[in-house]
């Protein structure tokens, strides 16, 4: 079986294709921020105790999870701005933000409430018996013990994330796929085109997950570690 | 009944001045279990009440309810005569906000049985937070205070350390710290020795000793330490299923009563 594989094409695709690299890593850094930040509100949302409030809500982050971010993008790009009164035309890109943003950030809504219900209630009584106001409690004494232990499973989202990205390519973001995709059909060439794309994704995931994987195991020390830090300064004392 | 034990605690108080702690026809359920069944009990400014009786008479409840971690299902908390879990707005009584609460519960401090430290804070941190960020004291004060308090507690040497790196007895002795640089009127120590390994419960106890010594701070302890509640309290609460069973002077409770149920309860900790 012949392959029809020409290592000049690929060498000519490839610096074509990386200049698409800055969009879609930026992108992804957009995306993911936007879903740190929106992560938040769906935290305190769900905090609200009025029962149809707290419903709602729940119900809402569900069909967001429940349906695919690529729907959720031709929505917001194609269907959202011919809805009478509340409809907004949005650039690619910014629908894009906006799409894939508000999909992942109720994951990460997810992944902070489960490092907020891993904080002992035992802090929470014992601020409230120093007296701390609710936003001091939260940002004195819980967020930062709850948010670090995250970090890692973060990590993962972000990577996730940014295997999502092309999506984007749909509405007409030029990241590195789109690049692929016209290099490809201009010249015939999607074997090497699409590896070249295939490769990119490669080289920054596969890195980005052993590192995180280092740092959950670093993070999992965290605490043992300072003090075994100390501990030993003590003993040189 | 209540007539006499109203007598029995203003006897007890050292002045004669209004309770700082008063509790009226107090209930509390949770769910269908009511662990308080009307309690009345006043608390006089530098009193120090032990609370003592099995586990599930509601003693924990008592000061949990006036630490604001636990509500009332009905009746009043009146802290220096004000009303802790309803304020009044437009002549109506409500139920507090929590801006009112934190007003109401300002003067109160609460050691608890788990220590309940923060763990990503060191022992000095531990202690500065409060001042600084509740009482908007200057760093400066609150640390020279901290340092003063953590001192007086026996771990001025061990300000730079986290809390992992403590002893149980060195964390609780923290907690005492970090409750009294607050300078609280009202100290509720809840079971602070229960969860200590037994030859650490003495350096804890001598704490709270120097602490009652001192005497302007009203004290109150759920404890099950019989003989450390003889020694340093003015008044013995003895609860059982949800009422004040027995109440008075600490020999009178602990060694005169002839109520049964107090009994059966004493000769499980004597034998």
């Amino acid at each position: 079986m012949d392959i029809n594989w020409k290592w000049d094409m690929f060498f000519e695709a490839f610096p074509y294709i990386l200049q698409g690299l800055g969009v879609t890593v930026g992108l992804t850094f957009a995306c993911f921020l936007f879903a740190l930040v929106f992560g938040f509100v769906w935290v305190f949302l769900r905090r609200i105790k009025f029962k149809p409030v707290n419903w709602l809500v729940t119900w809402i982050m569900e069909f967001i999870r429940s349906t695919p971010p690529l729907i959720q993008l031709f929505f917001i790009y194609y269907a959202w701005p011919m809805v009478p009164g509340i409809g907004v035309s949005l650039s690619s890109f910014e629908a894009a933000i906006l799409g894939l943003g508000i999909h992942f950030s109720t994951y990460i809504g997810e992944v902070y409430r489960s490092g907020i219900e891993g904080v002992d209630k035992g802090q929470w009584e014992a601020s409230t018996a120093l007296n701390f106001s609710t936003r001091q409690k939260w940002t004195k004494i819980i967020l930062p013990q709850a948010i670090p232990p995250t970090i890692p499973m973060l990590g993962n989202y972000l990577i996730i994330m940014f295997k999502e990205v092309p999506l984007a390519s749909t509405i007409g973001v030029v990241g590195i796929l789109a690049l692929a995709e016209t290099y490809g059909t201009d010249n015939f060439r999607m074997l090497e085109a699409y590896t070249i794309v295939a490769l990119i994704f490669l080289v920054l995931s596969y890195p980005s997950a052993i590192l995180i994987n280092k740092l959950e195991k670093k993070m999992n020390r965290r605490f043992d570690k300072k003090a075994a830090l100390q501990d030993s300064k003590g003993a040189v004392v | 009944m209540t007539e006499s034990i109203k007598e029995n605690s203003s006897s007890i108080s050292k002045t004669n001045s209004d309770p700082i702690v008063e509790y009226k026809n107090v209930h509390k359920s949770f769910g269908d279990v009511e662990v308080l069944k009307g309690l009345d009990l006043d608390i006089y400014p530098g009193e120090k009440v032990a609370l003592i009786g099995p586990s599930g008479s509601g003693k924990t409840t008592i000061i949990r309810m006036l630490m604001t971690l636990e509500q009332p299902t009905s009746g009043e908390i009146i802290v220096d005569g004000k009303n802790l879990w309803h304020m009044e707005k437009n002549g109506k009584l409500v139920p507090a906000s929590e801006h009112h609460l934190r007003e109401v519960r300002g003067d109160i401090g609460m050691v608890f049985q788990h220590f309940n430290l923060f763990p990503h804070m060191t022992i000095l941190q531990n202690c500065m937070t409060a001042p600084i960020h509740v009482k908007k004291e200057g760093k400066e004060t609150a640390r020279k205070r901290s340092i003063e308090m953590l001192e007086k507690v026996g771990l001025g040497d061990k300000l730079d350390n986290y809390p992992s790196q403590l002893s149980g007895g060195q964390k609780q002795r923290v907690a005492m710290a970090r409750a009294l640089v607050m300078r609280p009127k009202i100290m509720l120590f809840d079971e602070v020795t229960s969860a200590l390994d037994p030859e650490l419960v003495g350096e804890v106890l001598e704490v709270i000793r120097d602490i009652a010594k001192e005497g302007e701070m009203a004290m109150v302890l759920v404890t099950h330490e019989m003989d450390f509640a003889l020694e340093v309290a003015d008044r013995v609460i003895f609860l059982d299923d949800g009422v004040i069973a027995e109440q008075g002077a600490p020999s009178e409770v602990l060694e005169e009563s002839d109520n049964e149920r107090l009994q059966q309860f004493l000769y499980r900790f004597r034998s």
